[in-house]
């Protein structure tokens, strides 16, 4: 089976250790992590985990079973590219000299819709999102002016269905949860 | 609820209590001297079982656990402690046993700092257990415990671990008790989906050749009446993996026999030959069906599990039925057409003639030469109780009891199958013995297998449970031997054993025994080990190149079987 690209997203409890929780699923199965994003979700007191990793379909389903077995985990789910739309953010840090003496690069920022966040003296740091690929060419592009620094975060993602599958999530577990204390009632 | 204002410790017993605990196993140490302080108090309603190293403590509450169906409990001190119940946790893992292991842990402003006796036990737990957390405030104790025993009850049971500091032992709090009904991440039963039964009832209704697979989550899900009736109705024979034996105790007709590496050849040959394969509360272990690759490639499959991550594991089916077996066979069971396969299930003779007399009457009554391992457990079988208990260690003599002891009563089998820990007998059949002391705990063990926990000898001096040990001694490191005869040109590297004499240190701790080496002494033994009141150690020097057949050797499939006839 062909190996590509996959974005799962987890939904946990917001209880510490559930990082090393997860990540021990993919170590077992000796899977690379090519990102991880970390943060609070839309919903309060759920946490959120965007990770996206390489692999077959076969043994992505099974690591997201795995990973939603665990107990402080709500809900994991899988996707491919064209299911989602995700973006990374890039930061490129160049020496002011090169951007003043260097025309090229401004016209750069136009095409790749990158912006400058801050200039001094000494350095200019430029932004851009986008995919992994169009990050990495901008620094290529970047680095024949010599970039200092460069730095990619991690994937984040929403999905292209109009379900809200977690919302839905939660309001089953919430019927359920009423009906669990109606049973213990009696 | 009104509160009242108590230690930490304390809150942990009364929290116990709550849970209807009544028994502990444990070893003291300084991170938990303050809970075994508290538990001085609570010596009448709460039984300590000071095992000899904390391994013994693990697997003696994994054999109570496995006999009453009740999480076993077990506390340990923080650091070596929590280090040396790692094996049991790993172990009940595998086999879906529940636990609550209690570790103390150092004080919270130690924490993080390599003070004495520090590890990070929830990091190492965590691999091995189904739910792992620190406590750091006595204030959390109650609902920690609640939550824990949740867990490891609810769904498809396991070990979970609280690790408790110091301070959250000693500080005090106002203690009320809420027990967990719910967990919102946490969905134990998963809702019977009426469609996954109305398309399992078709597939069987329209099998000519059904051959169901039974494993353990019959017994968890205690489903073994709806089985049988379930078997009974549709008329289909069935085999059960290691742990799944008991789950069909005391010869019914349709019940076939093991399978898997060491299984019996009739369940191995028909999985290959069946039309529809339905697996109940199995996982499809790799010692159950070799090779994958050609492994029930004619069958539809249907698979009845708890564990969504268990569908699809290994196996790619054609229905999943999930939900606990106990609410899905009889669903599925009304949906049933009442079938005869007779002549299906009389072929399953044919196999069973052959197994007979290639293996099994040469193995069982042996005219001539040493005495032989299944010559053993075949004379206890018939010498026990109904009630028996039958507990094992790793290797041969597990292989060998299971094959030929007769369970005849429901959550009969204490046996490590997933993770085949040796050392895991002797204190998992103490466990099994304190957990139901009116049943007979025969323990098959090896003499390699034995010397692992022997310490264990200790537990039995100071409280008494009966087990009925059986070393069947072979002078060797069996199952690793037997492997080295057929696939490692005889070079017997490491499995050469030298033994003490066990009679004799069975003596030193007060326990009657004695050793048998002549076929002729064997009965009698085995009498004065039953006659004997509370445990005995028999020794019996068996065949020393004794071999457990039929197999199939490892990711091989049943057309590689040896007889070794
Ligand atoms: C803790 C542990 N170490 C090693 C093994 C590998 N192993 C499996 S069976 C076996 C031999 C067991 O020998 P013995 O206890 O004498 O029993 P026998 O096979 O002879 O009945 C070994 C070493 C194991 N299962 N568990």
């Amino acid at each position: 089976m062909e190996k590509i690209v996959y974005t799962i997203t987890v939904y946990t409890e917001n209880m510490v250790g559930l990082l090393n929780q997860i990540a021990i699923i993919f170590t077992r199965r000796h899977l690379n992590i090519e990102s991880l994003t970390v943060s609070k979700s839309s919903l309060p007191g759920i946490h959120k985990f965007t990770i996206t990793v390489e692999s077959t379909e076969d043994l992505i389903i099974k690591v997201v079973r795995q990973i939603e077995k665990r107990i402080d985990v709500l809900k994991a789910f899988h996707y491919t590219d064209d299911e989602i739309i995700f973006d990374e953010v890039a930061l490129y840090k160049i020496p002011t000299d090169s951007l003043l003496d260097n025309p090229e690069i401004e016209t750069l920022m136009r095409t790749y819709n990158a912006r400058i966040v801050e200039v001094n003296r000494n350095f200019a740091a430029i932004e851009m999102s986008g995919s992994a690929d169009v990050i990495q060419s901008l620094f290529d592009e970047l680095n024949k002016f010599k970039v200092l620094q460069f730095v990619r975060s991690g994937r984040v993602a929403i999905t292209r269905s109009t379900q809200e599958r977690l919302s839905n999530f939660l309001a089953e577990m919430e019927e359920k949860r009423i009906k669990a204390m109606k049973a213990c009632e009696k | 609820m009104e509160s009242i204002r108590i230690k930490g410790a304390e809150a942990l017993l009364r929290a116990l209590l709550e849970e209807k605990v009544d028994t502990v196993f444990g070893y003291p140490g300084g991170s938990i001297i303050t809970v075994f302080d508290a538990l001085y108090s609570f010596r009448d309603s709460i039984r300590q079982i000071l095992t000899r190293h904390e391994q013994g403590a693990v697997h003696a509450a994994q054999g109570f656990a496995r006999v009453t169906g009740e999480p076993g409990v077990v506390f340990v001190t923080s650091g070596p402690g929590a280090t040396n119940v790692i094996t049991g946790l790993a172990d009940a893992m595998l086999d879906s046993t529940p636990l609550v292991v209690i570790a103390g842990q150092v004080s919270s402003p130690l924490l993080g700092s390599d003070a004495f006796q520090e590890t990070d036990v929830v990091g190492i737990s965590l691999p091995v257990s189904k739910w792992s957390y620190q406590v750091r405030t006595a204030a959390e104790i109650p609902w920690a415990v609640a939550r824990a025993f949740y867990i490891a009850r609810e769904g498809r049971p396991g070990p979970v671990v609280l690790d408790i500091t110091k301070d959250a032992q000693n500080e005090m709090t106002d203690y009320v008790y809420e027990k967990c009904q719910f967990i919102r991440s946490y969905q134990p039963n998963p809702d019977l989906d009426q469609t996954a039964v109305e398309e399992a009832a078709a597939l069987i209704n329209g099998a000519k050749r059904p051959f169901a697979l039974v494993g353990q989550g019959v017994i968890l899900g205690e489903a073994e009446e709806a089985l049988k009736a379930f078997l009974t109705k549709a008329d289909i024979p069935a085999g059960a993996t290691l742990l799944g034996l008991p789950a069909v105790a005391g010869g019914f007709p349709l019940m076939k026999g093991m399978l898997g590496m060491h299984g019996n050849v009739g369940p191995n040959r028909k999985t290959a030959e069946c039309d529809v394969l339905i697996a109940i509360g199995m996982r499809f272990d790799d010692r159950v069906t070799g090779d994958l690759k050609t492994y029930a490639k004619q069958a539809k499959i249907i698979h009845f599990d708890i564990d969504p991550a268990e569908i699809e594991k290994n196996v790619k089916v054609d229905v999943a039925v999930l939900a606990n077996v106990k609410e899905s066979l009889p669903a599925v069971t009304a949906l049933l057409k009442e079938a005869s396969h007779k002549d299906w299930v009389d072929s399953f003779k044919e196999h069973e003639d052959e197994e007979w007399q290639r293996v099994i009457e040469p193995e069982i009554h042996p005219t001539a030469g040493p005495i032989t391992m299944g010559e053993v457990i075949n004379m206890v079988s018939e010498k026990a109780a109904a009630n028996a208990v039958l507990a094992t260690d790793v290797g041969q003599n597990q292989m060998m009891a299971c094959r030929y002891f007769k369970l005849q009563s429901n959550r009969s089998l204490v046996t490590s199958g997933g993770l085949g820990t040796m050392g895991f007998g002797l204190p998992a059949a103490i466990g099994a013995a304190i957990g139901a002391p009116e049943r007979e705990v025969c323990l098959f063990t090896g003499d390699g297998g034995i010397q692992m926990t022997i310490q264990e000898l200790g537990t039995i001096m100071e409280y008494k449970p009966a087990v009925k040990i059986i070393i069947l001694n072979n002078k060797f490191l069996g199952m690793v031997r037997q492997w080295q005869e057929l696939f490692f040109r005889e070079r017997y590297s490491s499995t050469i054993l030298q033994n003490p004499d066990f009679p004799m240190i069975a003596a030193a701790y007060g326990i009657p025994g004695r050793k048998v080496v002549k076929r002729e002494g064997l009965a009698e033994a085995i009498d004065e080990l039953f006659a004997t009141k509370g445990s005995f150690l028999l020794e019996v020097e068996v065949e020393e190149n004794g071999m457990v057949y039929p197999m199939i050797p490892a990711g091989t499939n049943v057309d590689n079987l040896i007889f070794g006839d």
